[in-house]
Formats: structure tokens, sequence, C-alpha cells
């Protein structure tokens, strides 16, 4: 186990340095001429362009700037952006507010998603079953973003229930829209994934077996099928985490979440690399880390499954 | 496919009925309720893009906040009429040497006292080309500003010539030539004055802006949530706050700040989103502004272009811009958020005269064909304008392609760039080949701003690669004249005679097209498109 988890945590190194470095050359080749970009309409003065070049070390080479960000990011340098902000600034600013929304999101994907799967793949075919069947089928084929219009339309401007907005990104309670609206796609990916899983397991011998021992239901339920249902949920759910962060933007959009999607967006607009690519490393940072314990969780899950 | 192409259509007939009927009722917005001289309101407003320092600010997010936070020696009126504040008088025979008095008893948030040496040394700080300034240029006109910003290398000094202290109260302004309308440029923002505590620390000054403006930051810059300002009780300029403060909301889009001013939540929006020009009178009532503005538009050619560059070409020009049917466009596809111009000069723009354009400007098909024809018709008989996507530019420059096409038989195509970015890109490398779109917005509100950045050879925003000699001499004897008045009919002669060569075709003049919350009253906007914050009323809740 402890060589398993050792091996993959440096397996990450490479992953790291491609993806930075990948990033690095894409935010370098966007057309347009970021220092110039800043002057808006107006013509750029050539002495302060070359001088603001400078500073920002956009006047060496592509190779030379991006070993310049790596050994600056491990000294905990993740740069500065052409607003003269720290970028570690923004990822401190933007990331708690992600991670909030996206946990959120995540925690009634879980709860409710696992839950209604369990519901309905233990009442197959009856009524309940094809009643989720239906919103599930709905939830998937509309885009998030007309989700999100609808309910920012109807529970905002309408109906009056929240406020059009997020007012304060940090507040769990005016997140609880933004989060319903974030995950309701996983959620029904979630549910759907549970009924198969559940419906299948139901008529396994192991389920038979632990009838005819006459464990009690709970036990029967609880342990010997939820677990084993839960395998392929969980490598869904490990994923679907950082696709959450990640995928926040037009949900941040709608809601005016001051969060990791926006500034993200403002970046490449402007094509601010250092800002780009710390952002993105550490999105695949969590992405790294999430589906490291989410193989983990593999192990406790199924008992055959040994990592060495 | 069918089934499901007409379900969208079902939900979206279903969208709009909802609106229409969501705001069809109660736009009651009593307008003389009890007003709270204290009452803080909110305005839409974006995350500024640099550290809040005068001369490097640039855009809206931090400028607006700016404005709030520092006056300068002189600004515009409501009405776009210039007046003084910090300073008594500034006084020049000659356009030339200009001699700045004063007011006395000004002071920055902090108490210090504002004196000349405020201006002086914010100004050398600013043109300093190690200091790397995005404002820098608005220095150029002061004599030194060659030897402070050289185009290369290090300066040697850290001092303007042309600028010296006399007393506390005064200091004197040597330009290196006339400028007739300098005066008038001491409004923007880089020539506000700066405390000595700037000079200590920029950095944290970016952070926490100390200014003598009419209101003073309160608590922390929240950064892409808010930054919140209070009245400054010790301020002495003419336009006292008649409320207690103002809080710059930060918003990622437009369309989720129209949601909150729809719903109260922010107080006032200087520009509603696209999706809403055609509703937002419906859902605003009379507390919908929809009024003219200091910008324009136009779709500029490329003079350096060799078919277009060609002298003939102008006839061509002429004709295409006579093809353009601009009222229809304007009331049909624009929904009156522009005026079909008459000139490249907007209404609200001081020096502005009806027609400018002349015949060139109105819709005359017939004559149209003719002139394309004399001009040797447009090169190979096809055109683009190119315009950058993420502006909201698509309608209109398709409508101007369709006139051209129905008018003239010229295959007219509209051709998106995805960002402005890129467009710029393009623009300033000189690769167009044919029209683009070519806009601009006041630095101040007169018509030598517009005529002599865009059409002087050689100018910062001259993205034609136009020149002609006879149109750079009128302009320098405007800037040479005694009075702004002869000025301006200097360059009014100027604008007129772009009608002869026609480098770029007046389409629009721009409009605010704003609205208010129903928590605050008296709100009107200038001829930047920015609200009289000052003047804004907050009711009493």
């Amino acid at each position: 186990m402890g060589r398993y988890v050792a091996r993959r945590l440096l397996q990450m190194i490479p992953v790291f340095i491609g993806t930075t470095l990948l990033i690095f050359l894409m935010v370098y080749s966007l057309p347009g001429d970021p220092i110039k970009a800043l002057f808006g309409d107006k013509a750029a003065d050539p002495a302060t362009v070359a001088r603001l070049r400078h500073q920002f070390g956009l006047d060496q080479p592509m190779l030379t700037q991006y070993w310049n960000y790596l050994t600056g990011l491990f000294k905990g340098d993740f740069g500065q952006s052409f607003t003269g902000r720290p970028v570690a600034d923004l990822i401190g600013e933007a990331f708690p507010v992600t991670i909030r929304l996206a946990l959120y999101a995540f925690a009634i994907e879980v709860v409710i998603g696992v839950a209604l799967g369990m519901l309905t793949g233990l009442k197959r075919g009856k009524f309940v079953d094809q009643l989720v069947l239906v919103l599930t089928l709905i939830v998937i084929s509309v885009p998030v973003f007309v989700l999100g219009f609808l309910a920012q339309f109807f529970l905002g401007l309408k109906w009056q229930l929240i406020t059009p907005t997020v007012q304060d990104s940090m507040n769990l309670g005016q997140l609880t829209v933004p989060a319903i609206v974030l995950g309701a796609l996983s959620l029904a990916y979630v549910t759907r994934l549970t009924r198969t899983t559940v419906a299948e397991n139901l008529r396994a011998d192991y389920m038979r077996t632990a009838l005819a021992k006459g464990l009690p239901k709970s036990r029967r339920l609880g342990v010997h099928l939820m677990r084993n249902s839960l395998i392929p949920v969980v490598t869904f759910l490990g994923t679907d985490l950082g696709m959450l962060m990640g995928g926040a933007i037009v949900t941040e959009g709608i809601f005016n979440v001051q969060g990791v999607g926006n500034t993200l967006y403002r970046a490449i607009q402007t094509s601010e690399g250092p800002t780009v690519v710390g952002i993105v490393t550490v999105l695949v940072l969590i992405y790294l880390v999430s589906s490291l314990v989410v193989d983990l969780l593999y192990a406790v899950l199924d008992p055959r499954i040994r990592y060495a | 496919m069918r089934g499901a192409k007409s379900a969208t259509w079902v939900a979206g007939a279903i969208a709009v009925a909802l609106t229409a009927t969501a705001c069809g009722g109660g736009s009651s917005s009593g307008n003389n309720a009890a007003v709270d001289p204290n009452g803080t309101y909110t305005y839409y407003s974006t995350e500024p893009q640099h550290e809040l320092i005068p001369t490097n600010s640039n855009e809206v997010g931090g400028g607006y906040i700016i404005k709030n936070l520092f006056r300068g020696l002189v600004d515009f009126d409501a009405k776009g009429k210039l007046r003084y504040q910090n300073a008594e008088s500034v006084e020049s025979t000659d356009n030339q040497h200009f001699t700045v008095k004063l007011k006395k008893g000004w002071k920055f948030h902090n108490g210090e006292p504002v004196t000349a040496s405020s201006f002086v040394d914010a100004w050398n700080w600013g043109a300093n080309a190690k200091n790397a300034q995005l404002n820098s240029s608005w220095f150029e006109p002061i004599k030194g500003y060659e030897e402070i910003h050289p185009k290369e290398g290090d300066p040697e000094t850290d001092k303007m010539s042309g600028l010296k202290v006399v007393n506390d109260n005064e200091f004197t302004i040597e330009l290196s030539k006339p400028v007739s309308t300098f005066k008038e440029r001491l409004f923007y923002d880089a020539f506000f004055p700066l405390p000595k505590a700037f000079f200590k620390d920029t950095k944290a000054f970016g952070e926490h802006p100390v200014g003598n403006g009419p209101y003073q930051q309160d608590g922390n810059w929240e950064h892409k949530v808010q930054f919140k300002t209070k009245k400054f009780a010790d301020y002495k300029g003419v336009d006292k706050p008649k409320n207690g403060g103002v809080i710059f909301k930060f918003y990622n889009t437009d369309d989720s700040a129209y949601n909150d001013l729809v719903s109260d939540k922010v107080d006032i929006m200087y520009k509603v989103p696209n999706s809403a020009t055609s509703k937002f009178k419906a859902d605003l009532g009379d507390r919908a502004v929809n009024e003219p503005y200091g910008g324009q538009t136009t779709i500029a050619f490329p003079m350096y272009d060799k078919e277009w560059g060609k002298p003939e070409k102008a006839k061509v020009r002429q004709g295409l811009s006579m093809a353009i049917d601009r009222d229809t466009i304007v009331k049909t596809v624009l929904k009156d958020a522009y005026d079909a111009a008459d000139g490249w000069v907007p209404t609200v723009v001081e020096g502005y005269q009806k027609d400018a354009c002349g015949e060139f400007c109105k819709f005359n098909p017939t004559k149209a064909k003719q002139l394309i024809k004399e001009g040797g018709g447009v090169p190979g008989n096809k055109m683009t304008i190119t315009f950058n996507n993420d502006g909201g530019h698509r309608d209109w420059a398709e409508a101007v392609c369709n006139d051209i096409k129905q008018n003239t038989g010229v295959n007219c195509a509209a051709q998106p760039r995805p960002t402005f970015q890129q467009v710029r890109n393009e623009i300033t490398g000189k690769k167009m080949d044919s029209a683009f779109r070519m806009a601009w917005v006041q630095d101040f509100p007169n018509i030598s701003n517009f005529i002599s950045e865009q059409y002087r050879t050689g100018a910062g925003a001259n993205d034609m690669g136009f020149s002609d000699p006879e149109l750079d001499k009128l302009m320098d004897q405007a800037n040479a004249a005694k009075t702004i008045e002869e000025s301006n009919k200097l360059y009014l002669q100027a604008e007129k005679k772009l009608t002869e060569t026609m480098p770029s075709i007046p389409l629009f003049f721009d409009h605010t097209l704003g609205g208010y919350s129903k928590n605050v009253q008296n709100v009107k906007f200038d001829t930047y498109r920015q609200a009289i914050w000052t003047d804004v009323e907050v009711k009493q809740k």
C-alpha cells in the first residue's frame, strides 16, 4: 500500500511538468499581444511596452520563461499577474470559493444521487423509478447554462425566493442554488449509475446467500449491496470532483460567484500566462489527488483489490 | 430534429411571455421620496485591472473608482462644460505657457494639504519611463517629456523641465508647442495630484489609495467583490456629495448584473447587456436611461492597401457610405440604442455641427451606385467588415453589409474575429485588406479629440494609415488658435474635409443604455456615460 501510494505520488511529477508546459505553450501561442492590449483602443507607447515586457519577463525566449516560472514555483512563487498582484493571492481568493461550491455540489450529488439510486434500484419498474428516470433524463438533456438561467429567472426574478446573483460568495445559504445547478448533471448520472448496479447486484449470488443465511435486511442492503454497488459510482465521483471545479465556470458566471472559473476566464482573455498556468496547475493537482483517493477507496470497498 | 427545434422555439416564446408579464407589474418609483443624505448606493462595475494609481489606470473598472477618490484641476459638468475644481485658475496667453493657481484649503483624505508639489511630483512620477505607467503619454505635450521618457533606455532626469513650482499654491507649465485644448486635457486621471504617502510605498497605495476627491476609501478593497467608499467630510469641490458613499460592486457578466438591477440588488448600471436592450425599458419603466454620449462607430479602410490607397477610391467609399440606410438600421436592428451618424463627431461633443458629413452620410442608393462606378468599383467587387465578436457588433455589421449588398451589388460579408485583442493585433500590424470596425469614445468632450487622434498623420489611433497634409495643416492651425471657439471652427473645417477622402465611413453615435433601482433617484449620466455620482440621492428606507 505504502509503495503504491509513493509510486502514484511520483507519477504526479511528470504529469505536473507536462501539463504546465503544455498550458504555458498554449497561452504563449494565443493570438494578440497581451502587453499592447493593456492600452485598449489607444496606441501603445513603445518605451512603456518594452519596460513592461521586461518586467514580466516576456522579452525572454519561451523556454527560459518556462524555466523561470518552474523554478519560481518551487520557491512558492506563482509569479505576478499583469495587474501587479501576486498570482498566489488570486489563487488564494478564488479556490476557497470554488472548492466550497464544488464540495457543496458534490455533497448534494452524493447524498441525493446515491439515495435516489438505491431507492429506484430497489423499486425497479415502480412509479417512483419511472418518475426519477424521466426527471434525470430531462436534467441530462438540458445544458447547464439553460438550467442556471431558468433557476435564476424563476427563483430569483419571478418568485424572488433568492437573490438573482450570489451577494456573498462565501455564504453557504446563497450558494445552494448554484450548487444544485452545478451538481444537477452529475446527480442525474450518479442516480442512474447507482440504480443500474443496485438492480444488477440484487440478483447476485451473494445477495441470495445472505438472504438464505437469514441476515437482517439492513445488513444485506447496507453492507453487502451498498458496498458492492458503489464501486463504479466511486470511480465516477472521483473524476467528477475535478470536473465540478473546472466546470463551475458557467455556473459562476450566471450567479456572479467570484471563483476559479471567472478568474481563469478573465486571465485567458488577457493572455495572462502566469495566472492561467497557476490556476490550471492547482486544478490538475486536485484532479490527481482526488483520483488517487478514489483508487485507494477501491481497496476499502472491494477486498479483492490489493495494491502492492 | 424538426421536433426538437420547434420545442426550443416554444420554450423561447414562453420565456419571452413570462418576462413581459413579470415586468408589467408595479413600476412605482415615487420620484420625491425622503432622501437619506448618508445613504450609500451600489454601482455596477468590474474588478479593476490594475492597482489604483491614477497614472496607470486606463480602463473603466479602476477609472470609476479613481474618478471618485480624486479631483483634478478641472473637470466637466453633466453637460460637458469645463469647470474649475482644485484649480482657482489655469491661465495662458499663448496656449504654450500656463500658470496654475490652486484653491486654498483642499486636503487629501489623510489630512495632508494639496499643494503645487502634489501635482508636479505626481506628474513627474507618472511621466518617468522607469515607472512604465500606461497613461504616461498624456504628459507628452509638456516640455522635457522626451528626456524623462526616452524612446529607449533609462531617463537621465526625474523631472520635466516644463513644470515649475512657484509657491505652495501656484505652478507653471510650459509645453513644447502650443496645444489649444491642453486645459481641457487636464481633467484626465493622469493629471490628478498625489499625496506624499504615495511616493513612499506605491504598491501599498495601489491597494489603499488616498485622494482629494469627494469620496474616500472605506475599509479594504475586497477584490473581485466590491470597493467601498464613503463621503469625505473635508471635500472642498463644487460637487459636494448628496449621498453617503458609493459602493462599486464587481460583476463577471453584464447579464447577472442586470438581473440584480431589476430586483434592486444593484442600484445603478451604466450599460445594460445586449440581451436586455429590447426589454430594459419595459423592465425599468421611467428608471431606464437611453441617451447619447460621446462615442461613435465607423468602418475604416486600410489606406496602406494597394487598391484602397488609390486616390479615386475615395469616390467608392463615398458611394458605399450613401448605400447604408443608417436610420432604418438604427430603428430596426439596433432598437434605438444608437443614433444615425451625420458626421464623425457625436452630438453631445463640443464643436459638433449638424450634417458635417453632408450628403455623403445620407441614404441615396442611386448616387451610391454612380459614385462607386466612377471610382472604378470596389476591388474584386467584394469587401468584408472585420469586427471583434466579443463586443456585440455582429448585428450592425451584418445589417450594414446587407445594405451594401442590396443597394450596390457589392459582395459584402461581415467577418468576425474572436477577440478584441486579435482584431487589434491585425489592425496595428497593418494586415487589413478591407473595411474594419473603428470606434472612438471621447477622452474629453471636444471635437479635436475625435479628429486629431484618428485622422492626423501617424496619430496613435490612426488605424487606417491615413495621411492628408492639408488636414494636418488645418489641425496645426487649430491647435495654435487663441481661443477654443476658433480652434473648434478650424476642426470643423477639418471634419468636413474628411468627406473628400472618406478614409472611414461614419455609422452611428453611441448611447448610454442604463438604469437604476428603486432605492435611488436623481440619477443622471454625463457625456462619458458615467452617472453623476455625487448627485445621486438615496431614498430613506
